[in-house]
């Protein structure tokens, strides 16, 4: 059982991720945020993997991506600077990004660095779901890495099952179908999306993502879902001055508390 | 069709639909729907009326007979630089208006690079009503002005993209943005024969006319509906798609698609895919793209702007792989010089783009009769000023 799924049987509710680009706000920030995020109480991390051209991220995390690019980084840095996260994060990590990178390191590759420095799952949003089973699923079993798929409100219920079926972690739930960084509506049709997931009953747990930035988002999101995920909102802080390691465990209380 | 996509949406190796979840849907629903509204009757009358009598079709093929004299064979110019608008974009942008209306949608997205596509995007939603935004990008806006001024006029609103090498490749992420926000009521009418399937097949059908006139002039031209060779040039290869589509399964048919290289291949200035560029994912397909060893985008470069984009659509990348097109590439000066000798051969000047394909004649060895098509995507009004900063006029 990896760390994610050990998570899931222990905590049960309110369930806090973050998400943060590596390489960003500075080249070599990576282990020090993650550690800062464990600290802080965060229950995983998402740690972004840049791309060039990221069309499902809003302008916040699109900066984000450019700017550690522009710095340098790149995959095979990702998991040096990862190499020794085990000695002092004990929370589940993930790795999020885009198809063409790990296309390029080799997917055989990608999981097998993955697997030696610690990390328990991936999201890749452009990754069709036929692809994944063909050419992924063994690979990233073999390895014992989780794919997360993601749902919006427009996904349908056949494609819910099949996701619910190809997943062994958790189902990364959208707010709403939209580019990252947009804020939660707090309104009927949320409460009526989240409550029709809820109603199907699925085996894998939902957390919720995109749009997620304050406690009243994190709160809605956790009223009918496992936990949820900040984003932008937390990249945004990271952008605005350089003592923002001193800023993470306000952030994330004023998320969660 | 033997070169055509299979039901999964993939050219040998190539193509597929590497989408977010949040755009799922609206490739699903194109691709359950495209080809049952595409092959409705009351649909393909809709379209044939409206290339005849809106857009101008056929538009000619023309025997240039001083290019011919030149070059020692037939030279046969197909005139989509006559089509409403000024080049081969309206083709797609009158098919996909067709098909945004029977899809009930109430917004039109595009993006473009030189601006001929959203002009001819501007043009078809003014056609219909229905709401236009163009996305472009800001380094483009600058260099086709007056493409812009003609979006505007038309009623669409352009909003510049000002992301990356801030050209076509950003401008088309902006719109991918835009339709991910935007999944219900918005349909993307993408100009070239790239993103996901099933778009590179729709706009690759809607683009066939091109060579479908062609068989059918040249036939009225030679007595022969074959050419020996037929050229165009590529960026994303719509307008080569279009031409080659009819005779992609004559082998007897040599296919040559122009890319440009800029600078010079080797330059860092390029956007020679093929030569450059490796397997990968770029806009939702799996195709050949100008990357890094990490995987990162490169920016390419062309003095055209609707030729500086880093991927070719995916069943080029198959044609290329398998060896059934040849693909070349023209720099900057050889495009512009050709250009200037088009218009002072023939009283034609052509767009750039359409210049890298004229320029590669001069590389070419003929044999006397042999015939060649070469589609004219373009006309160079939009790229005068790039013209006359070349040759100092």
């Amino acid at each position: 059982m990896n760390r994610l799924n050990q998570l899931f049987d222990t905590k049960k509710d309110n369930l806090l991720s973050v998400y943060f680009t590596a390489g960003y706000p500075e080249l070599n920030s990576t282990l020090a945020i993650a550690e800062a995020l464990e600290k802080a109480g965060v229950d995983f991390l998402e740690v972004g993997f840049p791309y060039s051209d990221p069309v499902a991220d809003g302008p916040t995390i699109q900066h984000s991506s450019q700017m550690a690019l522009d710095a340098g980084m790149n995959l095979n840095l990702i998991f040096e600077q990862l190499k020794d996260l085990r000695k002092s994060v004990t929370i589940p990590i993930l790795l999020m990004g885009y198809a063409n990178p790990v296309m390029q390191f080799g997917v055989e590759n990608f999981c097998r660095r993955a697997a030696e420095v610690g990390v328990d799952g991936c999201i890749i949003p452009d990754l069709p779901m036929h692809e994944y089973e063909m050419l992924y699923k063994d690979v990233f079993a073999r390895y014992n890495i989780s794919n997360i798929f993601l749902v919006t409100p427009q996904t349908s219920e056949d494609r819910i099952r099949k996701i619910d079926e190809l997943s062994n972690s958790f189902i990364y739930l959208l707010s709403s179908a939209s580019i990252t960084g947009k804020a939660l509506q707090l309104n009927d049709h949320v409460d009526t999306y989240f409550a029709r997931i809820q109603g199907m009953n699925l085996k894998n747990p939902t957390i919720v993502g995109f749009g997620i930035g304050d406690k009243a988002s994190f709160t809605k999101a956790c009223q009918y879902n496992r936990g949820a995920i900040v984003g932008s909102a937390f990249v945004k802080m990271l952008g605005e001055g350089s003592d923002y390691l001193s800023k993470v465990e306000g952030f994330v209380k004023g998320i969660c508390e | 069709m033997r070169y055509g996509v299979n039901e999964q949406g993939y050219y040998g190796d190539f193509g597929g639909a590497y989408i977010p979840e949040m755009l799922y849907p609206n490739i699903e629903e194109l691709r359950q729907q495209y080809q049952a509204i595409t092959n409705d009757a009351s649909f393909k009358a809709e379209f044939e009326s409206l290339l005849k009598d809106y857009v101008g079709r056929p538009s000619p093929l023309y025997l240039a007979e001083r290019l011919s004299e030149k070059y020692g064979a037939n030279i046969f110019l197909k005139r989509e630089d006559l089509n409403h608008t000024g080049s081969h974009k309206i083709n797609n942008a009158i098919g996909q208006i067709l098909l945004a209306e029977r899809l009930c949608k109430k917004r039109i997205i595009a993006e473009t690079g030189a601006g001929q596509h959203g002009v001819a995007t501007a043009t078809v939603c003014a056609l219909k009503g229905i709401e236009c935004v163009v996305y472009m990008g800001e380094v483009d806006m600058e260099r086709q002005a007056p493409n812009v001024a003609r979006m505007k006029m038309l009623g669409a609103k352009v909003v510049p993209a000002t992301s990356g090498s801030k050209t076509l490749k950003d401008a088309t992420n902006e719109a991918m943005r835009d339709w991910i926000n935007n999944p219900l009521d918005t349909h993307y009418i993408i100009g070239s024969v790239v993103g996901p399937y099933p778009y590179p097949e729709m706009v690759a059908k809607f683009q066939s006319i091109i060579s479908l006139e062609t068989k059918k002039q040249l036939l009225e031209h030679t007595g022969r509906e074959l050419p020996d060779y037929a050229l165009a040039c590529v960026g994303g290869g719509s307008n080569a798609m279009g031409m080659f589509y009819h005779f992609l399964d004559d082998e007897s048919v040599k296919l040559i698609a122009v890319e440009a290289a800029g600078k010079g291949v080797e330059s860092g200035h390029s956007a020679a895919t093929t030569f450059l560029g490796k397997e990968g994912v770029l806009h939702g397909s799996r195709t050949i793209l100008m990357q890094t060893e990490d995987g990162q985008v490169v920016e390419p470069y062309s003095i055209s702007a609707g030729l500086d984009y880093p991927g070719i659509g995916p069943q080029h990348a198959h044609l290329y792989k398998i060896n059934r097109a040849q693909y070349v590439s023209i720099t900057d000066d050889e495009a512009l010089n050709a250009g200037l000798l088009v218009s002072q051969l023939e009283g034609i000047i052509p767009a750039i783009e359409s210049a890298h394909a004229f320029a590669y004649l001069e590389k070419m060895k003929f044999k006397p009769n042999d015939n060649v098509v070469i589609c004219l995507s373009g006309r160079g009004d939009k790229d005068l000023d790039t013209y006359i900063k070349h040759f100092g006029y």
